[in-house]
């Protein structure tokens, strides 16, 4: 059993979905700063898809929390609330959305391809395919006769895809530390969750693979957390891996530019938001007031908008090193 | 230093093996992975006897699930480890190619050269035994063509334990493409330089360097794997007649040797590609651009490519026979060439 997260820790949480959030506040004002006239998907400084985070921060504060910064996380596409709430430079992390030099991957990955060895963090922008890299990391963790885990995330739409279910499989079958964690926000880009699975939850099916499997239907940080510290716990105990699904909320499009047609829920988005939400138990449990969020919002404004101004004032790579880096030895290829 | 090394005639497959069990000797963190890479050995014999040396926790037979244990491999890697991971056939790379040329490849240059992926996809190519379409290719040039790995394809043991070592110690990842028909293998037709005295010792053989494996001065045949040892048997039958072949093993595709490719057309004149991949959009094209990038004045006849038309490999005998770039087809390419 996990306890229930104490008061420091509560506020801990709430901190990290606001960093998470002012971040991904400042994307969407960056991103679309200079798209115009009408918008050029690759114009600008922040230019390429951008798939922003907004809604699901409750999955990466609840989760990260129970990680240092020893344990992996690989990512989605919409990478940023985890690589946040997992302790990733955010100078580094908002250069490399920049496409500068002084990014993590140096103006080569962009916001979809994040690797920070500091944190063993990396995300990837192919469906489902984070997973098996994950298990390699878990396996490297278990053979050094750590407790280190290793956390893979992907939406609800990956759990329909071969990588998927091999991984579960794998990891299950050599008990490897993973906690595979599926943030369902209801959309594959359109198609509703209804309309790609033929489970009501996912986390049915770890049973076929012989593991726990639970899912948070209300978004809920600190039930994210419980189920959480099972799930690491389990994984550090050497038990072998688990499966989380969160029933979450893309508040934004599927990328910046997606004018959302296709979404009937879109009236009563607002108002699932995550964050007033859990502000309000905070503030109603005598851990924050009014005072208190708008110095953790402060806090949180003040630490973006340093990586911002830092990636804007970071050079641009230099377009004659395009071929670098290709090899181990950063030679061109 | 001693005056003769020790050295043992081995097959090119135990060569191969040979250099993994050195480097497992050495470093702990060399591991092998794959479908039936214990017990069985490999089905063709590229882990043969490391299970009883290593144990299976280094030597690992996983599920049919390229995908994940490829991937696998891959964060292993990333943490430290210098997994060998086996895909069986590279046939079979259609089902795990994403792992393969979206993450192992790309993880380096994403990263801006921060993370490093030191592994080595060792995989069966070739056909030549009616295993029909799905069982046969050789795919090299899909893997070349792609950035990110170095691709080597030794034709002999000599080169196929070197390669091996150099591959286990590259911080970046390497593909290993082993023909089935330069293995030696007991329970298929095998070349006479399938089996070749091979040092004992460790040694390396750089990747990305070429090999003359015949001088000769009227025509450069420029090829890799199985169609070396076609080549060369060609090669002693028209040195009988007086034409004067020389023979290039590219032994590595990434880097490709351009340097080895320009000297020898330089001093021939004459190119003859030979290539068991497909003829259109790959290696075949790629060696003659080399030339012609460069000098096309270099040539002074017609460039010959003798590859796979671009049918799938068949399966009866004679329709597999007639597609393939057998020493029938390599000596009338030459021929024509040099107009003998």
């Amino acid at each position: 059993m996990t306890a229930p997260p104490d008061d420091g820790t509560r506020v801990e949480l709430y901190r990290t979905m606001v960093l998470a959030r002012t971040f991904e506040e400042a994307m969407l004002r960056e991103y679309h700063a200079d798209k115009g006239p009408g918008f050029d998907i690759g114009k600008g400084l922040v230019p390429g898809e951008m798939h922003l985070a907004a809604g699901q921060e409750p999955v990466a504060a609840g989760v990260c929390a129970h990680l240092t910064t020893d344990d992996a996380v690989t990512a989605t596409h919409r990478p940023h609330h985890f690589a946040i709430a997992h302790g990733i430079d955010l100078r580094r992390m908002a250069a490399e959305i920049f496409g500068r030099e002084t990014g993590l991957g140096r103006g080569r990955g962009g916001h979809m391809h994040l690797f920070d060895p500091a944190t063993h963090f990396s995300c990837s922008g192919i469906i489902a395919e984070g997973y098996p890299p994950a298990l390699g990391q878990a396996f490297a963790f278990q053979r050094k006769g750590t407790d280190r885990v290793a956390v893979a995330v992907t939406g609800e739409g990956a759990a329909n895809q071969g990588a998927f279910h091999e991984s579960l499989n794998l990891a299950a079958l050599w008990r490897l530390p993973v906690v595979f964690v599926v943030e369902d926000n209801d959309w594959g880009i359109s198609v509703p969750r209804a309309s790609s699975t033929c489970v009501p939850s996912n986390a049915v099916r770890a049973a076929g693979y012989d593991m726990p499997g639970e899912r948070i239907e209300d978004n809920a940080v600190e039930a994210v957390y419980a189920a959480a510290g099972r799930a690491v716990a389990r994984a550090r105990a050497g038990d072998g891996p688990s499966l989380i699904e969160v029933h979450t909320l893309r508040l934004w499009g599927h990328f910046e530019g997606d004018a959302q047609a296709y979404r009937k829920d879109i009236e009563d988005v607002p108002g699932r938001d995550p964050l007033p939400t859990y502000e309000r138990t905070l503030r109603e449990a005598g851990l924050l007031d009014e005072a208190g969020a708008a110095a953790v919002k402060a806090e949180a404004v003040e630490k973006v908008e340093d990586a911002v101004r830092f990636a804007k004032e970071s050079p641009a790579p230099d377009p004659a090193e395009a071929g670098r880096y290709v090899f181990a030895d950063g030679g061109p290829a | 230093m001693t005056a003769t090394a020790s050295r043992h005639r081995l097959t090119t497959a135990k060569a191969m093996v040979d250099g993994i069990a050195a480097e497992m000797e050495r470093d702990e963190s060399v591991i092998v992975l794959g479908e039936d890479v214990g017990a069985y050995g490999g089905i063709f014999s590229s882990s043969t006897g490391l299970l009883d040396r290593f144990g299976a926790t280094r030597v690992i037979d996983t599920p049919i699930s390229e995908t994940a244990f490829i991937g696998l491999g891959i964060g292993a890697a990333v943490e430290g480890l210098r997994p060998i991971v086996e895909l069986m056939f590279v046939d079979f790379f259609g089902v795990c190619m994403d792992q393969i040329y979206n993450h192992m490849a790309k993880i380096s240059y994403e990263s801006g050269g921060n993370v490093k992926v030191p592994m080595v996809l060792t995989t069966a190519v070739g056909g030549g035994y009616s295993d029909g379409a799905q069982h046969s290719q050789c795919l090299w040039g899909t893997f070349a063509h792609l950035p990110g790995m170095k691709v080597v394809v030794p034709s002999n043991p000599y080169d196929a334990k070197g390669l091996m070592i150099s591959a286990i110690r590259d911080d970046s990842p390497v593909v290993y493409m082993f023909h089935k028909g330069v293995l030696g293998l007991p329970w298929m037709a095998k070349n006479p330089r399938s089996v070749d005295e091979v040092p004992d010792e460790p040694f390396t053989v750089p990747i990305g360097k070429a090999r003359v494996a015949r001088a000769g001065s009227d025509v450069t045949v420029v090829t890799v794997s199985l169609s070396v040892h076609h080549a060369l048997d060609v090669a002693d039958r028209l040195a009988t007649e007086g034409v004067d072949v020389e023979v290039l093993d590219l032994r590595s595709l990434v880097p490709l040797d351009r340097e080895a490719i320009l000297t020898s057309v330089a001093k021939t004149g004459r190119l003859v590609v030979v290539d068991e991949d497909y003829l259109s959009y790959g290696l075949s094209g790629e060696v003659v651009a080399t030339v012609t990038d460069v000098d096309p004045g270099l040539l002074r006849a017609k460039v010959a490519r003798v590859a796979v038309p671009d049918v799938p490999i068949p399966y009866a005998h004679a329709l597999e026979y007639a597609v393939l770039p057998r020493p029938e087809r390599i000596e009338a390419a030459i021929r024509a060439v040099v107009g003998a």
